[in-house]
C-alpha cells in the first residue's frame, strides 16, 4: 500500500507536482499517464527518495520514504538508462543486482530462465557490455533487473518506449502477469493509451503536476482517455 | 563554407561542457596554463645556453639537431595517447548538402591549429629569436623555423593515420627504447646518423622542401582515407570491445564488501579514464628519482615528507578525489536500491588502503638513499592509510560533478571543482607539516613517529570516522543525484 499526503515539489515558484492524496493499495496495477512535464518521472522520483519533497510525504508499505530507508528490500524499479551500469555485461549487472537483494547465483539464473522469449537472444551471451547494446536491449535489461529479488512494490518509467512491436507484447504479457500476484504492486506510466490501458486497473492522469482523473479501467478508458488528450 | 565552420568550431569551444566551470577553477587553470607555455618557452630560449655549455666544442645548433630525431619519435608516441581525429563531429552534416570533400577539409584543417602543435611553436619561436641574436643567418633561420613547423604538422598528420592500432604504438616506443640503447651503449649512434640531416635543414635551406613536401603528402593520404570512408558504418562507427566476463570469485572471500569491490575493480579496468589513473600512480613511483638524485635535496626532509606523502598517496588522491563521481552516471540506481551506504564505503576504502600499502612496497628500494627515505615514506604510508582515507572520501561528499568514465584522462577537467584542489590542503600540506614541526624541533625519528602514530590513531578510531563519513554521504544525497544528472556541468 502507497499513501501520498500532500505532496508537493516546487522549483523556485514553480510547483512541478501537487498530490493532495492519492492511495495506492497492495496489489493494483497503476497506471500514471500525462503529457511531457505532467509530473510524473517527479512522482516516480519522490516515491524512490531520489528528490526531497517541498511538503508533505509519500508513505510505501507504512514506510516514509525520505525519513527510513527500510523500503529499499521491498521496492525495484526502473526510471531510465541511468539505472544500468555501463561497463558491465548485462549477466555480471544481474547478478549484481541479485547480490545486493540477497540472491544467489542460481536464483537469478531461475528467474532469468523465465524471460528468454522476452530477451530474444539479444541480451544474454551476446559478450557486450550495457553501454554498447541498442536503447531497446538496454531497456530490456533495466526492466528485467527490476524484477529480481521478488519485490513487492515493482515501478517502471516509460516501460513501453523504444521497444520494437514484439517485445511491447511481451511485455504487456509480463507486466500483466506480475500484476496478477496478489502480493505485487506495479507502477506504470506511459505515452501509450493503448498498452497503459491493457495492463492497468487503474489509471490516473496527470496535467502540471495535478491529478486531474482517476480511473478504474473499463471498455470506456480508452475513449475517455482520447477525448481527454484531445483537448 | 570554411567560414560557417569555423564559427560552429568557436561555438563548440566556449559552450563546450569543461568550459562552464566555475570562475575559481577558471582562473586558476589559466595561470596553470600560462606558467606551463613560460616555462616551455623560456626553456626555449635557454636551451641555447645550455647546450653551448655542455657541448662547447659544437655549434649548439648541432648539438640540438642530433636530439631531433628523438623529438619526432617521443612525439609521435605521446601523441598517441592525446590526439585522435574527432571524426564523430562529422555525423550532424552527413545528410547536409556539404561537400564530402569540404567536411574532409575542415576536420583535417582543424587539428592543424590544435594545442599540441602550439606547444612546440612555443618552444621553437624563442630558440629561433636567440639564434638571431647570436648572429646566425636570418633567411636560414627563418626557413629553419619553416622546416620545422612542417614536421610538426608531419607528426600531426602521422599520428592521425597510425593511431587506429596498438601495433604502431609499440613499434614507436620499441624503436625509441632500442635507438637510445644503441646511443647509450655506443654500439651505434643514432644520433650522428640524424644529426647531420637535421642540420641540413638549417644549413641547405633549400632543404626546406623535403619536411613541407612530406607534410602535404600525408595530408594528403588522410585526406584519401577520410574522404573514402565518411560513411557510418566505416569511420564513424564507435569501437566496440569485445566483453569479457569475469566473476571474480576471490572477491567473495571479502564477504558483504566483496559485492562493491568487484564491481570498483570492473570499474577501474574496464573504464579508460580509471584504467590510465591507474598507470598514471604507477609511473610516480619513479618522481623519487627526481628529488632523491640531487644533491640540494639530501639534506631537506621537508621535501623527503613531500615525496612520502606523495609517492604513497598518489592513488588515494587521484582516485579518492573522484569519489563518488566515478559512480556518477549511475548513482541514482545505487540510491534506490538496497545499498549499504557504509559497505559501498568501506570497499573504496579498502581498495585505496591496498594501493597505499602497494605503493609504499614500490618505494623500499629508496632506501638506496638513505634510511630516512624509508622511514619517512613509511610513516608517511601509516598517515595515508589511518588519516588521509577517510579525509578523502568525507571530502568526496562534496563531489557533484559528472564524470564520464570512457573519455581519456589526459588534460580531462570532468568532475573537477574547488573541492579538488582544497582537498590539497588536508591531505598533502598538513602531513608535511607535522612532519616538519617535529623534524626541526626535534628529530627525523620524532617527525616519523609522530605520522605513525597519528595514522595508527586513525586506523584505531576507523570504525568511527567511517560512521561519519557514512552519516555525511547519507545527508548530501540528493545534492549529488542531482548534480550527477547534469551532463554539462
Amino acid at each position: 500500500m502507497i499513501t501520498v499526503q500532500n505532496l508537493t515539489k516546487k522549483y523556485g515558484s514553480q510547483t512541478v507536482l501537487n498530490i493532495e492524496n492519492l492511495e495506492i493499495p497492495t496489489g493494483q496495477s497503476f497506471g500514471l499517464v500525462g503529457n511531457n512535464g505532467a509530473g510524473k518521472t517527479t512522482f516516480f522520483s519522490l516515491l524512490l527518495d531520489l528528490i526531497q519533497p517541498t511538503t508533505g510525504h509519500i508513505e510505501n508499505n507504512g514506510i516514509q520514504v525520505n525519513t527510513s530507508e527500510e523500503w529499499k528490500p521491498i521496492t525495484s524499479s526502473f526510471i531510465d538508462e541511468t539505472f544500468l551500469i555501463g561497463y558491465l555485461t548485462p549477466e555480471e549487472y544481474f547478478y549484481f543486482i541479485g547480490d545486493l537483494r540477497g540472491q544467489n547465483k542460481a536464483d537469478v539464473d531461475a528467474l532469468l530462465g523465465q524471460f528468454e522469449d522476452f530477451f530474444h537472444g539479444e541480451i544474454l551471451g551476446q559478450k557486450k557490455y550495457l553501454r554498447d547494446l541498442s536503447k531497446g536491449n538496454q531497456k530490456k535489461a533495466g526492466i528485467v533487473a527490476s524484477f529480481i529479488g521478488n519485490p513487492q512494490v515493482v515501478i517502471l518509467d516509460e516501460p513501453f518506449a523504444n521497444l520494437d512491436p514484439t517485445t511491447q507484447i511481451r511485455l504487456k504479457g509480463i507486466i500483466k502477469d506480475l500484476a496478477a500476484k496478489e502480493d505485487v504492486t506495479v507502477l506504470v506510466s506511459s505515452h501509450d493509451l493503448i498498452h497503459v490501458t491493457e495492463v492497468c486497473k487503474r489509471i490516473v492522469v496527470l496535467n502540471k503536476g495535478q491529478v486531474v482523473k482517476d480511473i478504474k479501467t473499463s471498455t470506456e478508458t480508452l475513449r475517455e482517455l482520447e477525448a481527454f488528450f484531445a483537448g | 563554407m570554411f567560414k560557417r565552420f569555423a564559427s560552429l568550431q568557436w561555438k563548440s569551444f566556449f559552450r563546450s561542457a569543461n568550459f562552464g566551470k566555475s570562475l575559481a577553477v577558471k582562473i586558476l587553470m589559466g595561470f596553470f596554463a600560462v606558467y606551463m607555455l613560460l616555462v616551455l618557452a623560456a626553456s626555449g630560449a635557454g636551451v641555447y645556453f645550455i647546450l653551448r655549455k655542455a657541448v662547447p666544442d659544437q655549434s649548439p645548433m648541432c648539438t640540438l639537431s642530433q636530439y631531433l630525431i628523438y623529438w619526432v619519435l617521443i612525439e609521435l608516441f605521446l601523441r598517441y595517447f592525446m590526439q585522435k581525429l574527432p571524426v564523430m563531429d562529422i555525423k550532424p552534416f552527413l545528410t547536409t548538402p556539404v561537400k564530402k570533400s569540404s567536411i574532409a577539409h575542415y576536420i583535417l584543417g582543424r587539428s592543424a591549429a590544435s594545442m599540441y602543435n602550439l606547444l612546440s611553436l612555443f618552444f621553437f619561436v624563442p630558440f629561433c629569436i636567440v639564434l638571431l641574436f647570436q648572429g646566425y643567418s636570418g633567411i636560414n633561420v627563418f626557413l629553419w623555423l619553416i622546416a620545422i613547423m612542417a614536421i610538426v604538422l608531419s607528426i600531426n598528420y602521422l599520428n592521425l593515420l597510425i593511431n587506429k592500432s596498438d601495433k604502431a604504438l609499440t613499434v614507436i616506443g620499441g624503436i625509441i627504447v632500442i635507438s637510445y640503447a644503441l646511443d647509450y651503449f655506443g654500439v651505434f649512434s643514432i644520433k650522428e646518423v640524424f644529426g647531420p640531416i637535421f642540420h641540413g635543414l638549417y644549413a641547405y635551406p633549400i632543404t626546406v622542401l623535403v619536411p613541407l613536401v612530406l607534410a602535404v603528402f600525408i595530408y594528403y593520404i588522410n585526406y584519401k582515407f577520410l574522404h573514402d570512408k565518411i560513411y557510418l558504418d566505416a569511420t564513424l562507427k564507435p569501437k566496440k570491445v569485445q566483453a569479457n566476463t569475469s566473476d571474480l570469485a576471490w572477491t567473495k572471500r571479502f564477504g558483504d564488501l566483496g559485492t562493491f569491490l568487484q564491481l570498483d575493480l570492473k570499474m577501474i579496468w574496464r573504464n579508460k579514464r580509471t584504467k590510465s589513473q591507474v598507470w598514471i600512480s604507477l609511473l610516480f613511483v619513479f618522481y623519487g628519482l627526481i628529488f632523491y638524485t640531487q644533491e640540494i635535496y639530501a639534506s631537506m626532509m621537508p621535501m623527503k615528507a613531500f615525496l612520502g606523502v606523495f609517492m604513497t598517496g598518489i592513488f588515494l588522491s587521484n582516485f579518492g578525489q573522484f569519489i563518488p563521481a566515478w559512480d556518477s552516471s549511475y548513482y541514482s540506481m545505487m540510491m534506490s536500491q538496497n545499498i549499504p551506504l557504509r559497505k559501498y564505503l568501506e570497499s573504496k576504502a579498502l581498495l585505496i588502503s591496498v594501493s597505499v600499502i602497494f605503493m609504499f612496497l614500490l618505494t623500499i628500494p629508496y632506501i638506496y638513499f638513505g634510511w630516512e627515505a624509508l622511514a619517512i615514506n613509511f610513516g608517511c604510508a601509516i598517515y595515508n592509510l589511518g588519516v588521509n582515507i577517510p579525509v578523502i572520501l568525507y571530502f568526496g561528499s562534496f563531489n557533484k560533478k559528472r564524470i564520464e568514465l570512457d573519455q581519456s584522462p589526459f588534460g580531462n577537467m570532468q568532475g573537477t571543482s574547488a573541492n579538488q584542489f582544497l582537498i590539497m590542503v588536508p591531505v598533502l600540506i598538513v602531513p608535511i607539516l607535522i612532519f616538519s614541526l617535529f623534524y626541526y624541533l626535534f628529530s627525523v625519528t620524532a617527525g616519523v613517529t609522530v605520522l605513525c602514530v597519528l595514522g595508527l590513531i586513525g586506523l584505531v578510531l576507523k570504525n568511527t570516522l567511517m560512521d561519519k563519513v557514512t552519516g555525511q554521504y547519507r545527508k548530501k544525497k540528493y545534492g549529488m543525484i542531482a548534480g550527477f544528472k547534469e551532463k554539462n556541468s
